[in-house]
């Protein structure tokens, strides 16, 4: 039943995508400057539908629905609702109907809120918005319908693969689904901008807004997914530079170097090319990675959804994108005069572009490498953190001082003003390092200068946040915000690096070990039933001998019933300062267990200072409302 | 009509991309190592674990066949193939068999073969793993059966049993 009126939902989204696109067309030709109404009908019939087919799915998810195909292999009925619900998305069919789903919401919102803008450009966006949509649901009707039956209906759904069932999980996926597919509108808008031949300044202004919404959910999605590898996968690390997390961090460079560019498009009025050229490069990167993902092409943790029939697909509409959108952009491109003054905040921003662009290829050769070798040598590399942070280590240096002295220069020209007081602030960011140096002992060269510069943004952004509340240049908060919160996250991550503390033994119940100044005693085990899985819980204490008080881990191995697979959960113990890690996997036919102990300091502060950069994009969003 | 360098590079560079990940989907990705079977394998040097003697690939040429056997003292399904071992050992002269301990310590390895009986005719050392990962191996027991020009002829993922044994003395007969 829910089945059908899926099935029925799709085929109708599809219509209208086809009816829109043709009355769009009809509609260019008309000379005056008002959309027809049918148009608005159509694209609010299709939101509704689309929104309609969704929920379809979720009510299918949570009464446990098993004649669908993909409820019978993603749910179970002992599942909490909660992942029942996320199990939605949990899956390669669900996510690409909400895929779809982000598609249509953000063709229709850009419908309906840039009225003010020229209506050949609207139109031409909506037709190539409507392609994208159409595009996805053929795909998703022909490979991957997430509406499929089974006959006869099974009495029992496989249930969701337990390392999913986190509430981290369950909202990453749709954070950087708004994030990634967000990208869509203004891919279109650009091929739009250069078929209608828009003033600059205008599609700087419709395109803002979107960019920024992009942004601050590709951020969020990604610290959420880093988040979840931290807690839920047992490694104690938050970033492996795994080829899926890279293919993630691909077009967020991308969208951070629009973000910025846009606003010299707006102000100045100039760099419109490169404007569009990262609007194309954003979405392209955004369906590359799920071609990479989806695929099976590489090997990760994420490679839940590999088939390579689904592969081809993505593969045929990704060249199509890309030729498409080069063969318009090349026929219509218009050559474009730069006039940049050295003391201007455009050049510092087309300094932000290089070390973006910079960082993109790095991240690019380092994840498509090994596929390149393989398909052309056969030989099988991986490309690991020795690489990044070889390669992009010391480029956060120059970056972090461009950040923190680009924004102190106005548009066009400034003189410069308050050089002695970046001087003090240096000053300050090196005496503190020096104290650092001092209390945590030496580290390496690299580590001191990037302590530094990330102290001279942190401070300089506090003393730019002082001045601004003061003199009620609400502007600028956003940036400081942003900024401040990059200061910082390279601040915790340096300390964190240099000070974390990893040990591996076994430890028999009864046991004791000293590591630096804990003691570990292994106190008892415990073996418990729950819903849908069995655990086995190990108590520990942790004696911090030299601040004198103890603290109770209690790290778990469980076993899950559907499917039958074993996880083992970390036990964290998070505090303002450090975060102790424990971890406990079982030594077969022994009675120890092998242990991973670890001490991170200011782990809490990487995520917070993450978070504050997504806040500093959403501050902006919040200002601008206020402002109209 | 002149020609755009500019576009022509681009184009082409986004073509050889396209391709190289259609070529790509084709691929087993999945790494494996049981199409090693007929592959030579590459030089090595193995010490031994209690002495300072050494072999090389020129020693196994003078054996009609060698089994190279990967195992630990810590490894519960070694000790289930072990019997297999010692068997082949004192049944099959033409047979010579090669222990590589993987990431153990050295008592404990003693104390293996002590209690359970010692097959090899060389036990290695391998405290890091990494003598094993170049012949290809990714999870002990593993061992692999070479004939006298050092070509792999059979490969055997997980603990030896009955019907690798009976396969391994078919192979040598």
């Amino acid at each position: 039943m829910l089945s059908n009126i899926g099935s029925i939902l799709v085929i109708l989204i599809l219509s209208l995508s086809v009816l829109i696109i043709y009355n769009s067309y009809l509609d260019i030709k008309i000379n005056n400057q008002l959309i027809g109404k049918r148009i608005y009908k159509l694209s609010l019939f299709q939101i509704t539908f689309t929104i309609l087919s969704f929920l379809t799915l979720v009510i299918g998810f949570i009464f446990s629905d098993f004649s669908i195909i993909n409820v019978y292999e993603n749910s179970h009925t002992a599942k909490p609702l909660f992942y029942k619900i996320a199990g939605t998305w949990g899956n390669h069919e669900g996510s690409l109907l909400l895929w779809i789903n982000i598609l249509v919401l953000f063709s229709y919102l850009f419908l309906i809120y840039n009225h003010k803008h020229n209506k050949k450009f609207r139109l031409y966006t909506l037709i190539f918005q409507n392609f994208l949509i159409l595009g996805f649901i053929i795909f998703l009707f022909l490979n991957s319908n997430p509406f499929s039956s089974i006959y006869p209906v099974p009495a029992e759904g496989l249930g969701l693969n337990p390392i999913l069932q986190d509430p981290a999980l369950a909202i990453h996926p749709p954070l950087l689904y708004v994030g990634f597919v967000g990208c869509s509108i203004y891919f279109s808008a650009a091929i739009a901008s250069i078929l209608s031949e828009y003033n600059g300044r205008e599609f700087a202004l419709s395109i803002k807004t979107w960019v920024q919404i992009s942004w601050v959910f590709q951020t969020l999605g990604i610290t959420v997914g880093s988040i979840w590898a931290y807690y839920e996968l047992g490694w104690g690390g938050f970033w492996f530079w795994d080829p899926v997390e890279n293919a993630s961090l691909l077009p967020w460079f991308a969208i951070t170097a629009l973000m910025h560019s846009v606003m010299v498009l707006e102000k100045r009025n100039t760099l419109y090319e490169w404007v569009i050229i990262l609007c194309l490069l954003t979405f392209t990167l955004s369906v590359t990675g799920t071609f990479l993902v989806r695929s099976g092409i590489l090997n990760s943790v994420h490679t839940f959804a590999s088939d390579p029939s689904r592969g081809l697909y993505i593969l045929l509409f990704l060249s199509l994108m890309i030729f498409t959108s080069l063969i318009i952009y090349f026929k219509k491109r218009k050559k474009e005069f730069y006039n940049f003054n050295t003391n201007s905040k455009e050049t510092f921003i087309l300094v932000n572009n290089w070390f973006m662009v910079f960082f993109l290829a790095t991240v690019l050769i380092g994840t498509l490498y090994p596929i390149f070798l393989d398909v052309l040598t056969n030989a099988k590399v991986s490309v690991g953190p020795p690489f990044y942070n070889i390669v992009i280590i010391p480029l956060v240096i120059p970056l972090l001082l461009a950040m923190t002295l680009g924004p102190q220069f106005s548009w066009i020209n400034s003189k410069r003003k308050k050089l002695y007081k970046t001087l003090y602030i240096l000053t300050g960011a090196l005496i503190i390092n020096l104290l650092l140096f001092y209390f945590f002992e030496n580290y390496g060269f690299y580590s001191n200068l990037i302590l530094i510069t990330a102290t001279f943004l942190i401070l300089h952004s506090i003393l730019d946040a002082k001045e601004s509340i003061k003199n009620q240049k609400k502007f600028e908060y956003s940036r400081i915000i942003s900024h401040l919160g990059f200061g910082l996250l390279v601040f915790f991550i340096g300390i964190n690096h240099n000070h974390s503390v990893e040990t591996d033994f076994n430890l028999k119940v009864g046991d004791t070990k000293k590591i630096n100044n804990f003691l570990i005693y292994f106190e008892k085990i415990n073996i418990e039933s729950n819903k849908n899985y069995e655990s086995v819980t190990g108590n520990f204490q942790i004696n911090n001998l030299k601040k004198k008080y103890i603290q109770y881990l209690n790290p778990e191995i469980r076993i899950y019933t559907d499917p039958e697979t074993l996880t083992y959960e970390a036990s964290i113990k998070s505090k303002i300062s450090y975060d102790l890690y424990l971890t406990m996997s079982n030594v077969a036919r022994s009675d120890f267990y092998n242990i991973k102990f670890q001490k991170k300091p200011f782990m809490i502060w990487i995520w917070i200072s993450a978070i504050m950069i997504a806040i500093g994009g959403f501050t902006q969003l919040i200002l601008k409302k206020n402002e109209n | 009509m002149r020609i755009n360098f500019f576009k022509v590079i681009i184009f082409s560079f986004v073509v050889f991309f396209l391709l190289i990940f259609l070529l790509g989907l084709k691929k087993d990705n999945n790494y494996s190592t049981k199409n090693l079977t007929g592959n030579k394998i590459s030089s090595f040097q193995l010490k031994s674990i209690n002495n300072d003697n050494l072999i090389s690939e020129e020693t196994l040429k003078k054996n009609q066949y060698t089994l190279i056997n990967f195992f630990a003292s810590w490894c519960a399904p070694c000790r289930a193939e072990h019997k297999y071992l010692l068997n082949l050992s004192s049944q099959k002269k033409e047979i010579k068999i090669i222990g590589i301990n993987f990431k153990d310590k050295k008592i404990n390895a003693n104390n293996f073969l002590r209690a359970l009986g010692n097959p090899y005719n060389f036990v290695g050392e391998d405290t890091d793993g990494k003598i094993s990962i170049s012949f290809g191996i990714y999870g002990i027991p593993e061992s692999i059966l070479l004939n006298n020009e050092l070509t792999i002829i059979k490969k055997i993922i997980g603990p030896i049993d009955q019907i690798q044994f009976d396969d391994i003395l078919k192979i040598i007969q």
